[in-house]
């Protein structure tokens, strides 16, 4: 009976994620496309569903919410469900799309579809054989195997965005990084692009007018048929014909410096944008922030480097070890199971809000930069891909956060995985990605200055 | 080679809808293989001959500025794009038929080019609502054209043209649906197959062009 009422609880509450997922799909990601493929918005939803279903299960597991057994059977189904989407549906339609996509190999879409995704299942196979993460006590299919290497790909994902964010976050916010940009230089770099606009103008006017001039004359270029005509074309070959492919290059080399500065044009718009909003209080605000977060940024990737010198990996979650802490130095009493509880839950109710908003919200951004009409859907479902392991992963890497009772749950369901290796795993890439990071963004400001500010 | 006179003509229109296939068929009267994407501006030009065999034969150059990017774009995008803008002579909107969103995005084109901004309304106006108000003061002559009609099914197309004759409506316009087919060449400079009803390119923007 407690068993019906629990699994419609968990139901009902994922289908609310489900109607979440497919509002933020409509009204953020698809917002200025048509939506024709109801099988994209589909999937999308589910796998959203079902990721936000998981990270449920860990609030109900520290609230002690719901059946013991009842919470155990669901992780088991979800983890399920969830692996069969990322490994089977998404790669499948992934391929069926962007074979759809190409016009050679319109006919036979299945056919190839399945072939992408034979070979996708070969590489992933793959992938587990250089990492020390699993015993081969299990068969081939069992969830230990698909989860080992799902949690390596989302804990990869998961580090470099990590460490591009943590760098990222205190160079867009403080103020201190962004260049000057006054409106004599932007309407400079404007009036060079419309002087660059009219001499692709005026080559193309000569070239129509001589196209023109040639028809009038009875010239007509197409190939000249038969022998005499491949004669007459080689000794008398039209000088306006030669003329035009000249022309032609130099249009081509105009055309490829008008889209340069057209899109440096543009990003200087966006600094200037950037230097307005600073002056604002929210800006003030935020470039406060950048200061907090940059420390933050340091320290992080200290303790990451500590981490892998020095082999460690921490044993105590950070919220047993603050009420220790409390209670042996400051010499405060009080109910630790009762507010460890408390704590724990919200320690971990924030880290996976803000995780999940962050992460959409990255989506969005990425989405928006890289998507056109054509290849809207296939990078939708991408993301849905990144989406799912990414959570997957979190999952693994949250099992660190939490006291050591509340575990319990995702190591009997995730059975024998190496969960230390994630986090040497997880610190060694997010260490890479930070430093690569600095390293890029030290480059492109070090480049762009010199760019816009000669005259 | 510049002794002729200039007609400056905006090609708006959301990503992939077929602006520079278009372009490119106007004025190389040939079918473009392999379109990709515009970023900022490209130009083409075609020399035409206004009222042509009449006594006031005149030969124009119409210069089409086909302006890459999507109307949701970012706003340092936006101010970019409006250098493009000035002193313009007309406007071709092209839009997709087999895609809604792209006709109903026309509207938010054609004010950003028009360089006027939404209109606060008590009303909470949805995407469906046109403010003819809008347009009643507008002196650039406005063409619409409506690509893809192939990939649109036999039985349907009745129901798409009638949608879009609304569209041109609202924004006083000539309306034009296209089909741009692949492999087709072309030997005349004058002569377009391709339009259904054998509309010249010249007959809408130049209709109400005072041209001093």
């Amino acid at each position: 009976m407690s068993f019906l009422i629990d699994s419609s609880i968990m139901i009902t509450s994922q289908i609310l994620f489900f109607g979440f997922g497919w509002l933020f799909f409509m009204r953020q990601l698809f917002k200025d496309y048509e939506v024709r493929q109801y099988v994209v918005q589909v999937i999308f939803s589910v796998t959203f569903a079902f990721s936000c279903t998981m990270f449920e299960l860990i609030i109900f597991e520290i609230l002690g919410v719901l059946n013991s057994s009842s919470r155990y059977f669901h992780w088991k189904m979800n983890l399920c469900v969830i692996l069969l989407i990322l490994v089977f549906m998404v790669p499948f339609y992934i391929g069926y799309f962007i074979v759809s996509n190409i016009r050679l190999l319109h006919k036979q879409r299945l056919l190839f579809s399945c072939l992408l995704w034979l070979t996708f299942m070969y590489f992933f196979w793959k992938l587990g054989d250089p990492f020390p993460i699993l015993s081969p006590k299990h068969g081939i299919l069992s969830i230990e195997q698909l989860i080992s290497r799902v949690g390596v790909i989302g804990v990869t994902l998961m580090a470099l965005l990590s460490g591009f964010g943590a760098v990222n976050c205190p160079y867009t916010y403080m103020s201190y990084f962004l260049r000057n940009v006054t409106d004599t230089d932007i309407l400079a770099l404007e009036r060079r692009l419309l002087q660059t606009m009219d001499m692709i103008i005026s080559k193309k006017k000569r070239m129509a007018m001589a196209r023109r001039t040639m028809f009038q004359k009875g010239e007509v270029h197409n190939r000249p048929s038969g022998f005499w005509g491949m004669i007459k074309s080689v000794t008398a070959s039209a000088p306006g014909s030669e003329n035009l492919t000249l022309i032609q290059q130099e249009v081509d080399a105009l055309e490829e410096l008008s889209r340069q500065l057209f899109l440096e044009t543009a990003d200087l718009y966006a600094t200037k944008e950037r230097i307005e909003y600073s002056k604002t209080f929210k800006g003030k605000y935020f470039n406060f922030l950048g200061y907090f977060f940059s420390i933050y940024c340091v320290w992080k990737i200290f303790m990451a480097t500590i981490n892998i010198v020095f082999d460690r990996v921490g044993k105590t979650d950070p919220v047993t070890r603050g009420i220790e802490i409390t209670v042996n130095y400051l010499g405060i009493q009080f109910d630790v199971k009762f507010w460890s509880q408390h704590i724990s839950f919200i320690l971990v109710g924030i880290i996976i809000v803000t995780s999940i908003r962050g992460l959409l919200i990255t989506l969005t951004k990425f989405f928006y930069a890289i998507s056109s009409s054509k290849s809207s859907n296939v990078i939708v479902l991408l993301l849905a891909q990144i989406m799912g392991m990414y959570f997957v992963s979190s999952v693994l890497l949250i099992r660190m956060s939490m006291p050591v009772e509340y575990r319990t749950i995702i190591t009997e369901v995730l059975g024998e995985l190496q969960f230390n290796f994630y986090h040497r795993w997880f610190d060694v890439i997010f260490l890479v990605s930070a430093l690569s990071s600095i390293l890029f963004l030290y480059l492109a400001h070090k480049q762009a200055p010199e760019k816009h500010m000669a005259p | 080679m510049a002794s002729l006179d200039r007609v400056k003509v905006l090609v708006l229109g959301d990503s992939g809808v077929g602006k520079s296939s278009l372009v490119h068929l106007l004025c190389q009267n040939q079918v473009l293989g392999n379109p990709s994407w515009t970023v900022g501006c490209s130009v083409d030009v075609r020399v035409h001959d206004y009222k042509e065999g009449t006594p006031e034969e005149k030969a124009y150059y119409i210069e089409l500025w086909d302006v890459g990017g999507s109307v949701g774009s970012a706003s340092s995008v936006k101010s970019t794009r409006a250098v493009f803008y000035n002193s313009v002579n007309g406007i071709i909107l092209v839009h997709d038929l087999t895609n809604k969103k792209s006709s109903q995005n026309l509207y938010r084109w054609s004010l950003e080019a028009l360089n006027r901004d939404l209109v606060p309304t008590g009303v909470l106006v949805t995407n469906g609502d046109y403010d003819r108000e809008q347009f009643a003061d507008n002196q650039i002559p406005l063409l619409v054209i409506g690509t893809k009609l192939d990939q649109i099914h036999e039985t349907k197309r009745h129901e798409v043209l009638t949608r879009t004759a609304f569209l041109a409506e609202d924004f006083i316009a000539e309306e034009i649906n296209l089909v741009i087919e692949k492999r087709y060449f072309l030997r005349e400079s004058n002569q377009i197959p391709g339009f259904p009803d054998r509309k010249r390119f010249g007959g809408g923007p130049l209709k109400n062009l005072h041209y001093d």
